[in-house]
């Protein structure tokens, strides 16, 4: 075992999955020799050749169309969109064809092919980079959408995400990149793709969150302990399926709840999660549910990011808020 | 303004010049029904030319006993193919079995050819999912989006190549509207870059639902489209069933011998509506432009070739039209007896292992559809 950042967790992952499996393909922009803008995909072309990690020309839709006609010919394609900003232009490829194709075969083929791609705001990327996007992927059947929030979930997911014959939007968080190192397995291991899990054990109030939010999270969660407000943290990690399950559990024991997420309010993430709890566990709350999100404006530019994406500050303010209602 | 008259570039002049090479569209048969290339039509067998004709007169009436369903109600959406006959059937001949095809929405009768049934094509367009489920793997359904299928033909051949079979290619179709989209730029291109074997077809029928092709693009041809991406291509006269088929097969040759990617424009015309729903080309074009393409009709031409040369008679061809006929009312038959949908089967092909929450509504679906 290793001490490992949340990219390289990716990188070995990937390595894994390369080696078990013959019919994986890496492709994409700059993945080949140049290892991905961010060097998630690095050494795998030396290791595997350019057969199967390769560059494609500049096209993000002609890259969905490849993973797409790949599938069709027996491989199990592991496309690269450079940044998640950047999936408007394979938006027919991931949500008209591929998130369809299994049911439009009535099941008689697969589409297992797995778009990696960053998000998430907070290291200053140009325009259009860092976007939280999730909710539009969400919204779609036949597509699962997860997303890690540290090390040893990133390499376990990814693994799992390239072997579900299911297509999976596998988003990957800018920030999260190389800000955290933790203990990751240098032998195979697998993360269920669609499970939450309890990152933080409390009796208080549930804290619902997912990706680099779910540090936000921790923290609020150890200011909250200060006060001996005992905060139980739920990582979310697949945001389509959401695991309700787990999510009511909590609130089970904790009778109150706050959704957190990094993306804008509107029809979002959070927004599904407490639709699911206001039907199934709405007699279960003593307070209303919470809801931390960035405003309804257009992603900001890269210098006002701190001033609007969700922190801990935020989310503790909003736990206090319904734990004291 | 310096002095002297030397240009540094002559736009013009290259704008002037940029489609010589297509000035002269393929052509075997010609709209007299006279033969112009006695090489290559010599080529050619009085059966395989039978051949052609029979398969002509399926896709004539194939489509007109469509348009009778569609006036009783029996089909749903369905794009009619009179006056693509040679395009569509001269191409198709030209694949073999474990090509992949990739159509789009007007190319059933390719789709039959390759390996589905009628029955099959009827139910596409009925709006049920066994439409979609072939006895020869090696196609897709008809493409809706407009340029999907050719960035997915890219794909597809890049993995016929990356699978070493030799002796495959993919093969797709649009029309002149779909090379406007973006993707049909990228699939070309990607299959470029990767010399990737792959044939595609540019079905000009000269409109795209109402919009004429000269607005489409200031460029004099669809096929000199393929030279900015390194792909060679070529105009074929899409009324001349021996030029497309021959054309085709020099196509397919060329990419399975590893040369990569080949555009086909093929010059044809839509002599019906854009589809059977509701779409009304009097609203649109003259009696004056439709009658010189009647005129050039593929199967006058090749009904003349034949009844030329004794092998192809009006009593032959009648008896085979009402065949054709009664295989298509007996193939509606078998689509109108196909089992009623189910959604809990739909959702059950929304995942491969249903999520929770579609699994709680497949239980739902199952309970009401057991009442």
């Amino acid at each position: 075992m290793a001490k490992m950042t949340y990219i390289k967790a990716i990188t070995s992952g990937l390595d894994q999955v390369l080696n078990d499996d013959p019919k994986t393909l890496i492709f994409g922009e700059d993945v080949g020799k140049n290892g991905g803008v961010f060097r998630t995909t690095v050494g795998l072309q030396d290791k595997y050749g350019e057969d199967r990690v390769f560059d494609t020309p500049l096209a993000e839709s002609g890259i969905l169309g490849l993973a797409i006609g790949l599938s069709l010919t027996g491989w199990r394609p592991i496309p690269e969109i450079q940044f998640m900003g950047f999936t408007f232009e394979a938006m027919d490829g991931i949500v008209g064809q591929l998130a369809r194709d299994h049911y439009r075969f009535g099941g008689q083929k697969n589409f297992p092919v797995t778009v990696r791609t960053p998000f998430g705001g907070g290291t200053h990327t140009a325009e259009m980079h860092a976007d939280n996007l999730e909710n539009y992927f969400t919204s779609t059947p036949g597509l699962r959408v997860v997303t890690p929030a540290n090390p040893y979930d990133a390499k376990g997911m990814i693994i799992s995400a390239v072997e579900s014959d299911d297509p999976v939007l596998f988003m990957e968080n800018l920030k999260l990149y190389r800000s955290m190192k933790a203990e990751v397995p240098d032998e195979k291991y697998t993360v269920p793709l669609d499970s939450a899990k309890v990152v933080r054990e409390g009796t208080d109030i549930t804290i619902v969150a997912y990706s680099a939010e779910v540090n936000e999270s921790l923290k609020a969660a150890d200011a909250l302990a200060k006060d001996n407000i005992s905060a139980e943290v739920i990582d979310l990690r697949s945001l389509s399926p959401i695991d309700t399950e787990t999510i009511f559990a909590s609130i089970d024991k904790t009778h109150k709840v706050v959704i957190v997420q990094e993306a804008q309010r509107m029809a979002g993430v959070g927004a599904t999660v407490a639709a699911d709890i206001a039907e199934e566990k709405i007699m279960s709350l003593d307070a209303p549910i919470g809801r931390v999100a960035a405003p309804d404006s257009v992603y900001p530019f890269a210098q006002a990011e701190n001033d609007w994406i969700p922190n801990a500050d935020d989310v503790e303010a909003k736990a206090r808020e319904i734990f004291n209602y | 303004m310096a002095n002297g008259s030397k240009q540094i570039v002559d736009f013009a002049k290259i704008k002037a010049t940029m489609a010589d090479p297509y000035k002269h569209p393929v052509q075997v048969i010609d709209r007299e029904g006279t033969v112009v290339d006695p090489e290559i039509f010599a080529k050619y067998s009085d059966d395989q030319l039978v051949d052609f004709m029979k398969k002509m007169v399926w896709e004539r009436t194939l489509h007109e006993q469509t348009m009778n369903f569609s006036r009783q109600g029996r089909l749903g959406f369905y794009a009619p193919t009179a006056g693509e006959e040679a395009s569509e059937m001269g191409s198709v001949t030209a694949f073999k079995e474990q090509d992949f095809l990739l159509p789009a929405y007007r190319d059933l009768p390719q789709m039959i050819q390759h390996g589905t049934t009628v029955a099959k094509g009827f139910l596409w367009s009925k709006g049920h999912v066994e439409g979609s489920q072939h006895p020869n793997p090696n196609m897709i359904f008809p493409q809706i989006i407009i340029g999907a299928q050719y960035v997915e033909t890219a794909g597809v051949a890049l993995g016929i190549k990356k699978n070493k079979d030799e002796d495959r290619v993919a093969f797709a179709y649009t029309g002149d509207g779909g090379t406007s989209q973006g993707d049909w730029y990228e699939g070309v291109n990607f299959a470029s870059a990767f010399q990737a074997p792959a044939v595609f077809f540019v079905q000009n029928n000269g409109w795209a639902i109402s919009v004429p092709r000269y607005k489409q693009t200031a460029a004099e041809t669809l096929a000199q489209k393929a030279v900015a991406m390194g792909v060679p291509s070529v105009q074929v006269d899409g009324m001349d069933i021996v030029a497309v088929h021959e054309v085709a097969k020099a196509a397919r040759d060329f990419a399975v011998a590893g040369n990569g990617p080949v555009v086909i424009e093929t010059l044809t015309y839509r002599y019906g509506a854009h589809s059977s729903a509701g779409d009304d080309p009097s609203r649109y074009r003259t009696k004056e432009e439709e009658k010189p393409w009647f005129d050039a009709d593929p199967l006058i031409r090749l009904r003349k070739v034949l009844t030329d040369k004794g092998v192809w008679s009006q009593d032959q061809e009648d008896k085979l039209v009402a065949d054709y006929k009664d295989d298509f009312k007996q193939a509606m038959k078998e689509a109108e007896a196909a089992p009623a949908q189910k959604v809990s089967d739909f959702l059950k092909w929304t995942y491969n292992v249903p999520t929770p929450a579609v699994k709680k509504q497949i239980a739902e679906f199952e309970a009401k559809e057991s009442k």
